[in-house]
């Protein structure tokens, strides 16, 4: 019995390898993509790299103005998610199964969370670039409305997750509802969506650059600028200050992290 | 008067099938009494409805000569700071220390801006401390409650409990998940709380023996109805196999 198991499914495994295996091959022909030759051209690309992207002191000397943008960025990024965070809150205990006021406003929370989250961050670019112009406040809202619906189902499950006992109980004790939000399910919750707000932090300094070549803000837009003048060397060192800035950003918060956690 | 009378009461989640069906009883203050039955009996169910934490269905709930059924949002607070409740997962906000669960259960006495901030009486203090002396846990007082053991855990659930000064207590499987050690602990807790400050308390438990060894009255559920009401020590074998069907027999006594 046991063993007719195990090779119904060693046979399951393979089939579905080979399945993979089939529609990899498929969208390969259906696209024109030849993967021996794109293995020809790495070697190629690898030398064009070395000898384009070479930082001289020269392109040192550009550090400083790179420092500003890409401070502007970070900061921008830290500002639309946190922002995000505040009214993502207010949505989460509206969508939540445990602290909801009524199904109506419930549903309406799930519907702008799942509507926000679903246009991924480059179309929100692209759409609020229409109406709002080339500003900095289009990233911003980018940045925001995307950060928005993600963290508003966060806050969601991280409030279903470990509250549901504890609002009966004060339910119960005849507490009122800002009583068990504010002295149950927030202290409760609030480790878990600090460390999803942080998360949200590093996403948004890595998409902020995509969007700022959009919407021709912070370091995005410096990156566009030099890219298209064909300064490579620039390019490289922007992105280098980038990595660079995404790391230390990312070491930070996984040391806040083990703090509040 | 007695302080709780169940009056044809009825409950059901949904149309197609009733989850309490006439129920009928009366409770003098001071009583200790067992609800027993198999599961899905809707031994929760009929707590639940007698704090209106969920709604009555049909007939009537009468606590201490107010009917709980009609009450409003502002009665129905008032109806719940004088029933406490405890659970069997206990129910505590994990994170936060012991004396802070104790302390919510003063909640139902306060404003919303008082709670909010946080503002407790130095008596509430006092009295919340007292409590933890009394039921042999003030040492961790400041500790976060989910580094306490399920009996200590319990141990702040009745605590939290008593601090409403509550009329009646009821208890939905408050040893289903304890030790035999601990179980016997938290049912003699439970004893003292009727026998020294003359609270009432309403027990649901999924054990026989221990609903006859400390209930005075027992009333046993089956399929959403009463089967058995009378004083523990009329329990009998064959009530026993009424109330859980003559196939649980061997399950109960193992
Ligand atoms: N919130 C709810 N929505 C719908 N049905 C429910 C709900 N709560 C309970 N029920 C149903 O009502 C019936 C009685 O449930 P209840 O929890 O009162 O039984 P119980 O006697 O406490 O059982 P147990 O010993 O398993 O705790 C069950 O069939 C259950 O499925
Ligand atoms: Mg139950």
């Amino acid at each position: 019995m046991n063993e007719k198991k195990m090779r119904q499914n060693k046979l399951q495994i393979t089939i579905i390898f080979i399945v993979i295996l089939l529609i990899t091959y498929l969208s390969a022909a259906i696209t024109n993509f030849n993967f021996l030759d794109s293995v020809l051209t790495i070697p190629e690309a690898i030398g064009w790299m070395v000898s384009n992207l070479m930082i001289t002191s020269e392109t040192l000397d550009r550090m400083p103005s790179i420092m500003d943008k890409l401070l502007e960025t970070v900061f921008m990024s830290i500002a639309a998610t946190t922002f995000a965070a505040v009214i993502s809150l207010f949505l989460a205990l509206l969508g939540s199964q445990t602290t909801k006021v009524n199904n109506f406003f419930s549903v309406l929370a799930r519907f702008i969370a799942s509507f926000s989250r679903n246009i991924p961050v480059v179309a929100w670019s692209l759409i609020l670039l229409i109406s709002f112009g080339q500003n900095s406040m289009t990233g911003f809202l980018a940045l925001f409305v995307g950060t928005l619906g993600f963290l508003t189902r966060a806050f969601i499950e991280s409030i279903d997750e470990a509250n549901q006992s504890s609002v009966e109980a004060l339910t119960a004790t005849g507490a009122t509802y800002f009583h068990i939000v504010n002295k149950a399910v927030i202290p409760q919750s609030l480790p878990q969506m600090l460390s999803w707000i942080l998360f949200m932090v590093e996403t948004n300094i890595r998409s902020a650059t995509l969007v700022g070549i959009l919407t021709g803000t912070g370091i995005g837009a410096m990156f566009d600028l030099y890219y298209k003048s064909m300064n490579y060397q620039v390019v490289a060192l922007i992105t280098i200050t980038i990595v660079v800035t995404v790391i230390l950003i990312e070491l930070l918060s996984n040391q806040i992290r083990r703090v509040i956690l | 008067m007695s302080l709780l009378q169940v009056e044809g009461l009825g409950k059901y989640y949904n149309q197609q099938t009733k989850v309490l069906k006439d129920i009928n009883f009366e409770v003098e203050s001071g009583e200790f009494i067992s609800i027993i039955g198999p599961s899905g009996a809707g031994k929760s169910s009929l707590l639940r409805c007698i704090n209106r934490m969920v709604d009555i269905s049909e007939g009537h709930v009468v606590f201490d000569g107010e009917d709980v059924g009609s009450m409003k949002k502002s009665e129905l607070r008032r109806l719940r700071t004088n029933i406490g409740m405890i659970f069997q997962h206990y129910n505590l906000v994990p994170r936060l220390t012991v004396i802070e669960n104790v302390l919510h259960g003063r909640f139902g006495y306060k404003s919303t801006l008082q709670g909010v901030l946080g503002r407790f009486t130095e008596d509430e203090k006092e009295k919340a401390f007292e409590l933890l002396g009394k039921l042999g846990i003030a040492d961790h007082a400041y500790k976060r409650c989910d580094q306490l053991s399920g009996g200590q855990q319990q141990r702040v659930g009745i605590c939290r409990a008593l601090i409403q000064e509550p009329k009646l207590i009821l208890c939905d499987e408050p040893i289903a998940s304890l030790d035999p050690n601990s179980s016997k602990i938290i049912m003699d807790y439970l004893r003292k709380i009727t026998n020294e400050m003359g609270i009432t308390c309403l027990v649901n438990l999924h054990q026989v023996d221990v609903a006859k060894e400390y209930a005075d009255r027992i009333i046993g559920l089956n399929k959403g109805e009463i089967v058995f009401d009378g004083p523990s020590n009329m329990l009998y074998e064959d009530r026993i196999e009424s109330i859980y069907g003559i196939q649980k027999r061997e399950l109960i006594t193992v």
